[in-house]
């Protein structure tokens, strides 16, 4: 079990008190490639983002590879988030003034547990199994939309994380682009056994994955 | 690593900003810089000024003053003990203004280890007469030799050399003002008449200019023992004793002890120029005002950049949250930002108070009051520089603080949310 959440609740206190996450229970199993649907304000982009450790404040227990996460200081959170997971978001998220390599790289020079050189042969690779590597060099801010994600998609692998996990990682490409960002995704899930977890508007990106989880104002119906 | 890494990141910011972080450094510059100038110019001042005072002021000056017993005869009578006595118009009892014992005090003085010399001085009132002139003034008897090694005698030479009079017992250091009002010059004569009559021909050896015009329009110098036989007294006549001792602090205490010891008045150099120390310290409270003042804007400049830079790279930060990096590895890297622009202004501050101070130092500056300076006083202290570098840091970890708190702070669920 890469990831589990036992009945997690959130409320937002502001402007008004509102339940917006209502007892989650949901677990991903190793190199399971799982999508969640659901309609715009169900809480999907909330429920990833506790998942992902980056919103602390819900009730509810969360588990990562075994371990307990839920009550961890911001400092162990953030080697969590560095060491176990990779996150794409719907705007690619580089920093403009690095270069391709350069944004692949920095998480793997924070974790700090390889030579640079090793770091860059990584990234390299990543950036091969994305078929981007001829772009290495380039700026990021010089980059096309579809480059920027797969750019996104290849700095998520870059410590080889636990789990992946994308919100609406192709709500912004066209659909040649959505295409191939998904085809990435299922070839990753395939060949090196990642798990995955997207939440996505695409059911026909949703039917191709392992299993679907559908949510509706805030609970998660199946 | 990480801090490396981190300083990268910052470096990267801050090249996307040249302009602004230019400014803001050139803010600290600015401020570094003229508190250097500004510290080593005043400083230079109060020690001209200081030393214009301390040079050629004893530490301790024993005289004798004739005034009027405290003790009238009347109070000894027991018959009149009891009833309140009147004395109308008391006069000093007449007495001489030579000091009492004056060889056995010097020799104790000048074996006093605090003591670095004390040497006699013999005051006394004359006319100048050169043809119809007849000019009143004062004649001093020293020591030339050791007033040039003790008080700087020499500095304020401007004519002929202490050796000149030291080898001729009838020779005289004029005033500069009493020698221009007589039209004397060196070679000339001059005779001298006591108060109590006598006329005595002196020959001009030096002319001796102290800078202050009132004292230079009626003093002049000649040896002590010169005087002593002008005036017709034996050689332990003297009137003053002027002492200089090692450590300044001391002389107030021991001023008080010569005093009470021999029943002489003995004012010490911080009672008599109480003044300057007030100088010193306005001249200070300016320089630091002025500094800190332009250092605080400086900050500002510098806050403002970073909030600027906070504010443009809210998505950066989310990302770097969002990959791992923690709130003080965010909070470094735009504190580092203000570090850097702190020390790099910093250090061309200092260098730049260094150039003006060395400009304003070979500025020539020329007045008859101080013979001695040439040029714009400035004093080169190496802890004006670390001084002034430690405030440049301490004013830049200020101004990046709370900008850098900021970002350390960011929730990036909140940015991510955003888009
Ligand atoms: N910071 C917030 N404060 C209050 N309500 C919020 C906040 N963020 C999101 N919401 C609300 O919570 C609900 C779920 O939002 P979200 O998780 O973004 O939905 P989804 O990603 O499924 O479209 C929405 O109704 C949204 O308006
Ligand atoms: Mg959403």
């Amino acid at each position: 079990m890469v990831l589990q959440a036992n009945n997690i609740n959130k409320h937002f206190r502001k402007p008004v008190d509102f339940h917006v996450l209502k007892d989650i229970n949901l677990s991903i199993n190793n190199g399971e490639f799982v999508s969640i649907m659901g309609k715009s304000g169900c809480g999907k982009s909330t429920l990833l983002y506790i998942l992902s450790t980056m919103d602390t404040d819900y009730e509810g227990e969360l588990m990562i590879q075994g371990e307990k996460i839920s009550g961890r200081t911001r400092d162990e959170l953030s080697y969590i988030r560095n060491k176990h997971i990779g996150f794409v978001f719907q705007f690619h998220y580089l920093l403009s003034e690095f270069t391709v390599l350069e944004n692949v790289m920095l998480p793997a020079k924070k974790l700090g547990e390889k030579s640079l050189k090793e770091i860059e042969a990584d990234a390299m690779e990543k950036l091969r199994i994305l078929d981007i590597e001829s772009i290495a060099h380039n700026k990021a801010s010089r980059i096309s939309g579809g480059q920027k994600q797969r750019v996104a998609i290849a700095r998520a692998l870059i410590n080889n994380p636990a789990i992946i996990m994308g919100d609406e990682p192709t709500g912004n490409l066209d659909s040649h682009n959505a295409q191939n960002v998904f085809s990435i995704f299922k070839k990753l899930s395939v060949e090196q056994g990642l798990s995955l977890l997207i939440v996505t508007h695409d059911l026909d990106f949703a039917k191709k994955t392992d299993r679907i989880i559908e949510m509706l104002d805030g609970r998660i119906i199946s | 690593m990480n801090s490396a890494l981190l300083l990268g990141i910052a470096k990267k910011h801050l090249m996307t900003k040249v302009k602004q972080t230019l400014i803001a450094a050139l803010g600290v510059t600015f401020g570094i810089g003229s508190y250097i100038t500004l510290v080593s110019f005043m400083t230079g001042l109060n020690e001209m000024l200081d030393n214009l005072i301390l040079n050629q002021t004893p530490h301790i000056h024993i005289y004798n003053e004739i005034e009027p017993s405290k003790k009238q005869p009347i109070a000894s009578y027991s018959d009149f003990e009891a009833a309140l006595n009147v004395v109308h118009s008391v006069k000093p009892k007449f007495s001489q203004t030579k000091i009492h014992n004056a060889l056995p005090l010097l020799e104790k003085l000048n074996e006093d280890k605090r003591v670095r010399g004390a040497l006699p001085q013999l005051n006394t009132q004359l006319f100048y007469i050169s043809g119809p002139i007849e000019l009143s003034g004062n004649l001093k008897g020293i020591d030339i030799m050791n007033e040039v090694s003790l008080f700087n005698f020499g500095d304020y030479i401007i004519g002929g050399s202490a050796k000149d009079l030291e080898n001729n017992s009838s020779g005289i250091f004029l005033g500069s003002g009493v020698a221009e009002k007589m039209s004397l010059k060196i070679g000339d004569r001059v005779q001298v008449s006591t108060v109590k009559g006598g006329i005595f021909p002196l020959k001009v050896v030096g002319i001796y200019q102290s800078g202050v015009a009132d004292l230079d329009d009626i003093q002049s110098y000649a040896n002590i023992t010169t005087v002593q036989r002008i005036l017709g007294v034996p050689n332990n006549y003297i009137t003053d004793i002027n002492v200089k001792l090692h450590n300044i602090e001391e002389a107030p205490g021991m001023a008080k002890s010569v005093a009470s010891q021999n029943k002489l008045k003995a004012v010490d150099i911080a009672t008599a120029n109480a003044q300057f120390e007030t100088g010193t310290a306005i001249r200070n409270l300016i320089t630091y005002a002025v500094s800190v003042t332009l250092l605080i804007v400086a900050g500002f400049g510098i806050y403002n950049i970073l909030n600027m830079l906070i504010y443009e790279k809210m998505n950066d930060i989310a990302i770097l949250k969002a990959t791992g990096f923690s709130g003080k590895d965010v909070q470094f890297i735009f504190l580092s930002q203000a570090m850097i622009i702190g020390i790099a202004g910093g250090l061309l501050g200092l260098l730049i108070g260094f150039l003006l101070s060395t400009i304003i130092d070979g500025i020539p500056f020329e007045t008859d009051a101080l013979p001695t300076i040439t040029t714009y006083p400035v004093h080169f202290d190496i802890w004006y520089y670390i001084i002034g570098f430690s405030f440049a840091l301490v004013s830049t970890f200020f101004a990046g603080y709370l900008p850098s708190l900021k970002a350390r702070k960011i929730d990036p669920v909140e940015i991510i949310r955003g888009q």
